[in-house]
């Protein structure tokens, strides 16, 4: 295992981005720009640190300017995006109720929440990768527990499944 | 003097105290950041509270769902243009690993003067009246151990920031690697698992010592922290001096000398040490559960 490889870790910042904003090509967008500042600031890598947790910490802070660059707005309204929501296997119409659930959490409530139980990172490094304390990264999983329940449980009623039908194959990507 | 060098990095040790709060803990159960004996115990706590099961089957659930999210995109192939930014990364960061391995042999290098420059002066002055020889004595029957110590943590410092060759046999052929190392130090070896630790053994290696060929089995855990075991048969002290015949010394003895901490013990003649640039407490539970596994 070779953990020097940051190519090892980019489907997993591929997923994360996805998940955070909810849209697959702002998803793609934000992982190019995040190797990128790892390219510019290499030099602030201690080898031997954790890499993965770097390079999140470097997605986040992005994530974070490029949400102050944009003009206040509703969150993101799922139906705008639902034609890119899709993958290549289709996701189930569970799967798209929870990621409209997702969007409808604070971003700040929501970046937590996915490093903490998607990525399973341990409370001390979500801290670190959010520059906030351990404190704060525990209230934000309370409440973005709470939320996400409600939203869920509040059920699919908002939630068409019409995507699905839209007809259009699945878009593939040939790699050489 | 020795410095404490816990402050830099919290030490999981600083994890949120589970009892703090009932939520705190639960999120804790939930996300399997207590430990087992932790988590038993809130479970047993927890049995009658409806309100309590409830919640964590629901946290449960979420992650559940959530692990599940696009999961094709960890399998999926990585587009291109990603992947050549990537490419670029690694081409600049192996630029990097390779100052920073000849930083560390360096320094390396510079440890083995240095104890080599205080060796000498230790040793030059020739013994003169039974004073200076009691002291001489008691020098070799100490001297071997800590010198055992001090070449264990240069093996470290040289190998742990090795990205290509860390080690000369790895894992994948653990058989071989016993074999090969108990044949040439003679004794047979086992090869602790550190895995419940977080541990995943990476290989090991033959080293030159002062007696003979030692060892050094390299480790590393999911965040790429490495720590070595370095093994092998101590000097033999000076035949006069002690007076308890091939007495097993046992003791844990921790130092923190540059380049990196190490405890170290002594087994039946055998040195072992155990490096790594850890918390002292981190440390020693590493090395309690390697003494343990290699007790017969």
């Amino acid at each position: 295992m070779d953990h020097h490889r940051i190519i090892d870790h980019v489907p997993a910042l591929r997923r994360y981005a996805r998940v955070l904003t909810g849209d697959a090509w702002a998803a793609d967008d934000l992982v190019q720009d995040t190797l990128e500042r790892a390219c510019n600031k290499w030099r602030l890598w201690r080898v031997g640190s954790d890499l993965r947790a770097w390079l999140f910490t470097l997605m986040h802070n992005l994530y974070l300017n490029q949400r102050r660059a944009l003009p206040t707005q509703a969150p993101l309204d799922i139906e705008e995006v639902q034609d890119q929501l899709p993958g290549d296997t289709g996701p189930s119409d569970d799967a798209l109720d929870l990621e409209r659930c997702l969007q409808r959490l604070p971003a700040e409530q929501r970046a937590v929440l996915l490093l903490v139980a998607m990525e399973d990172m341990g409370y001390e490094d979500t801290a670190r990768i959010l520059a906030v304390p351990v404190g704060t990264v525990m209230s934000r999983l309370s409440r973005a527990r709470a939320r996400l329940r409600t939203l869920m449980e509040r059920g699919p009623a908002t939630a068409a499944t019409t995507v699905a039908l839209t007809g259009q194959p699945p878009v593939l990507r040939r790699l050489k | 003097m020795k410095t404490t060098r816990d402050t830099a990095m919290d030490t999981p040790a600083h994890a949120p105290s589970p009892r703090a709060d009932d939520s705190t803990a639960w999120h804790a159960l939930v996300d399997g950041q207590l430990p087992p004996a932790e988590a038993d115990a809130l479970r047993q706590q927890l049995q009658g509270d409806e309100h309590a099961q409830d919640t964590i089957a629901h946290w449960h659930m979420q992650r559940t769902r959530l692990h599940a999210l696009h999961q094709d995109l960890l399998d999926a192939p990585v587009p291109d243009a990603l992947r050549a930014t990537a490419s670029r990364v690694a081409a600049r960061s192996a630029a990097q690993a390779q100052w920073w391995r000849w930083g560390g042999m360096a320094a390396s290098v510079l440890v083995a003067f240095v104890l080599g420059w205080t060796g000498r002066s230790q040793w030059a002055s020739p013994p003169s009246g039974t004073a200076t020889l009691a002291g001489r004595a008691a020098l070799l029957a100490a001297a071997p151990a800590q010198r055992f110590a001090q070449q264990a943590a240069v093996a470290h410092a040289v190998f742990q920031p090795e990205v290509r060759h860390p080690v000369e046999v790895t894992a994948a052929q653990q058989e071989h690697l016993v074999q090969w190392l108990s044949k040439r130090l003679d004794r047979p070896l086992k090869i602790p698992a550190l895995g419940p630790q977080g541990y995943e053994l990476v290989g090991g290696r033959l080293l030159p010592g002062d007696s003979g060929a030692r060892a050094q089995f390299m480790y590393q855990n999911s965040t790429g922290q490495r720590i070595t075991l370095y093994l092998g048969a101590l000097a033999t002290p000076m035949p006069a001096a002690p007076a308890t015949p091939a007495a097993p010394t046992t003791a844990f003895q921790f130092t923190q000398e540059d380049p990196v901490p190490s405890f170290y013990w002594a087994d039946a003649g055998f040195g072992y040490a155990l490096s790594g640039q850890l918390s002292r407490s981190d440390l020693l539970e590493l090395a309690t559960a390697v003494y343990q596994q290699l007790q017969p």
